[in-house]
């Protein structure tokens, strides 16, 4: 009888809750138990974090010394490496310490920073191994991740949104918050994948699903400004959950470089 | 002179918890002599972050730090930048944000008890090989816990860092319809999470007394959650305001996790101390519950606090049928905030215990300056306490397999979120000898 596939979740910086896309899937977290063996995630019980894997999930950014080297390993030992949630794929609302003095924060934070490893910089998982597949979302869901195992273990490439919000938005008639109240709203650049969920709920995307294919982030930043916002709260809407994400960060940095309120 | 004789032993010990951390014993002739829980999560220094953001910004920043209790953390935020404001949300408000905190409630502790907890009392090493003998059981939890889920969704749209929230109320008013949908799965789970309380108080938990000051929040009526004063077992008695007066932190070398001390000592907070200091705002029918499985509340056994945390489920279970029974569509689910410069402070009954929040705010409604105190930085000192009474007690000749169980056990007690880090604890075991 043929082995069953052998996958492992790891987490990095992060807050647990990319993980919780597995805790959470009920019944059928019972059935992917027995599809695959799960052999390393530690908060659900399994650790073998050196263990030879399949699929290697990945939730959290590089932000210490340790895991720098940390991710080398559990690259070494995966077939497909998956990043999981804004973290792993951007680096995550943390990276924003890459745009300011991160080795001042923590002195401003920690009595005695000395005590404590950590990296200046907050990154994400491809800017140190080679990634597979990244799945966005701040958090991501139940259904992309069952998405990613099916794929990858039959062997086919997975299918991932690449669309931008709106389209979605669109697709379940929410009314747009942006032309119909003139709420500063990032679905025009925001990758979909969410359900629209704050368009459906009468707010302004923020952004947590990341940069879009192709997003037109400088034209978005000008309507926005167009909406009466000054260049740093421009600034502010893009240097968010994915603020490190190249298409975020440059149209955001570029507003603060202006900015002088 | 003495010589320090490390032994590591690298096999991963605490598993099942949100956090990343050693557990380091010195032992000096066969004897504990000083034990420490370290914690490697790697700082990712949130109250910097919040400086220079707005006021409206907050609620969504802060939900990040914590994928299991992000409503705790709004919660927090918006009661400590609301009252700041002088805003007044009024009861429909009011009603929601406790609805939505019974949500993360039943969610946090269903998940805790299940996937977390209950291995350890049968013997099992994950909530999967649990259900291969314990099916009913484990799918009861996974039950309650997916409607915990349920109604972050009804008013957060997704049960992960919800999009719901907002100072002055919520973005959304769920339907009417929706509403009463939810409420009779509700009353359908009510007798299946009073039987989850029976078949904790039944597990086959150690008997262990300790004395510890338990600390939590104290409403007139109601058992606490989003509101009361902060009080203890030895006469506590503050508002959110008074906090930094009796509470202080610090920093220990092994940890990233700043320790907390009141008046100078550890303290417990969470649902095992939420219960001791709570008894007489249960309902009645979950106080004859209570009384019923032979377990005496208040309890000094820290493994009740499985049971407390099942009790609180069936708490939270009640509260949401009682408030969504009176649900009415409101006008607008939020009112306007006019911003204000000062300092606000909030503090609420995160699942894992009190969480404290203050805000230094400017007129613009930019936030100046940010401090966060969160329940496990609260409960680090208490641990590390117990962990230093159950394992002498235990024995340190028992073998490192049973001293890694017992202390996994204990830690797990306080459903430490360590978080948002991850992995598993190694054991260490320096020994000292006389030379």
């Amino acid at each position: 009888m043929a082995e069953k596939p052998k996958i492992a979740v790891h987490k990095f910086a992060s807050c647990d809750g990319c993980q919780l896309a597995f805790l959470n899937l009920g019944e059928d977290l019972l059935t992917l138990a027995q599809l695959v063996e799960i052999v390393h995630f530690a908060e659900a019980g399994p650790v073998d974090p050196d263990a030879a894997v399949d699929i290697a999930f990945i939730e959290g950014s590089v932000s210490t010394p340790e895991d720098a080297g940390r991710i080398l390993r559990i690259r070494a030992n995966s077939r497909y490496l998956v990043t999981v949630g804004a973290c792993a794929t951007s680096g995550g609302l943390q990276a924003l310490r890459n745009f300011a003095d991160g080795q001042e924060w923590l002195a401003a934070i920690y009595a005695k920073p000395e005590y404590v490893q950590s990296l200046a910089t907050s990154t994400p998982i491809s800017q140190h191994v080679k990634v597979d597949l990244e799945l966005w979302g701040c958090p991501v869901s139940g259904r992309q991740l069952l998405a990613a195992v099916r794929a990858l273990l039959f062997g086919v490439p997975p299918w991932y949104e690449k669309d931008k919000v709106c389209l979605e938005c669109k697709r379940q008639q929410s009314v747009c918050v942006m032309v119909a109240k003139g709420t500063p709203c990032m679905g025009p650049v925001t990758r979909a994948g969410c359900g629209a969920l704050c368009p459906g709920f009468g707010r302004d995307c923020y952004g947590c699903y990341g940069p879009a294919e192709n997003p037109n982030a400088e034209s978005l930043a000008r309507r926005l400004e167009g909406l009466g916002l000054v260049p740093e709260a421009v600034a502010r809407r893009f240097l968010f959950i994915n603020g490190a994400a190249p298409a975020f960060a440059e149209a955001g940095l570029k507003r603060r470089g202006t900015a002088h309120d | 002179m003495t010589e320090k004789r490390q032994i590591p032993i690298q096999v991963p010990v605490l598993a099942r918890v949100e956090g990343e951390g050693t557990l380091e014993l010195h032992v000096r002739d066969g004897a504990i002599e000083d034990l420490r829980l370290r914690i490697f999560e790697p700082p990712r220094m949130f109250e910097k972050l919040l400086e220079g953001r707005d006021y409206t910004e907050v609620a969504d920043m802060v939900a990040r730090i914590c994928g299991i209790c992000p409503v705790a953390y709004q919660m927090s935020a918006v009661q400590a930048i609301e009252s700041l404001f002088g805003a007044e949300p009024g009861p429909w408000v009011r009603d929601m944000r406790r609805v939505f905190y019974c949500g993360e409630w039943i969610q946090s502790h269903s998940l805790h008890i299940h996937m977390l907890a209950a291995p350890d009392f049968l013997g099992y090493t994950s909530i999967t090989e649990m259900a291969r003998e314990h099916a009913d059981e484990v799918r009861r939890g996974l039950r309650l816990q997916a409607l915990g889920n349920e109604i972050i969704r009804l008013l957060g749209a997704r049960s992960v860092h919800p999009v719901g929230a907002r100072i002055g109320g919520f973005h959304h008013a769920p339907a009417r319809a929706q509403v009463d949908a939810l409420r009779e799965k509700l009353q359908a789970a009510l007798p299946e999470a009073e039987a989850l309380v029976r078949w904790t108080a039944a597990l086959n938990l150690p008997t262990e007394e300790q004395e510890f000051t338990a600390v939590s929040l104290r409403h007139p009526r109601e058992y606490p959650m989003n509101e009361g004063r902060m009080v203890s077992n030895r006469g506590l008695d503050i508002s959110a305001d008074r906090f930094e007066s009796r509470f202080v932190e610090h920093q220990e070398a092994h940890s990233t996790a700043l320790h907390c001390l009141h008046d100078g000592k550890p303290y417990l907070v969470g649902p095992l101390a939420r219960l001791n200091l709570n008894l007489d705002r249960l309902p009645a029918p979950v106080r004859n519950l209570a009384d019923s499985v032979g377990i005496k509340f208040p309890s000094r056994n820290m493994y009740h606090s499985i049971v407390a945390r099942a009790i609180e489920i069936v708490v939270a279970i009640r509260e949401a049928i009682r408030l969504l029974e009176a649900y009415a569509e409101p006008s607008a689910p939020h009112v306007s905030v006019t911003p204000r410069a000062g300092t606000g402070y909030g503090c609420t009954e995160a699942p894992r215990g009190l969480l404290w929040h203050r805000y230094d705010i400017d007129a613009a409604g930019a936030v100046i300056k940010a401090r966060i105190v969160p329940p496990t930085s609260q409960n680090q000192a208490r641990i590390e306490e117990d962990l230093r009474t159950s394992l002498r007690s235990l024995g340190v000749r028992q073998g490192e397999a049973a001293l890694r169980r017992r202390g996994e056990m204990v830690i797990r007690n306080y459903d430490p979120c360590i978080s948002c880090a991850t992995h598993f604890l190694d054991l260490r075991v320096h020994e000292l000898t006389h030379a």
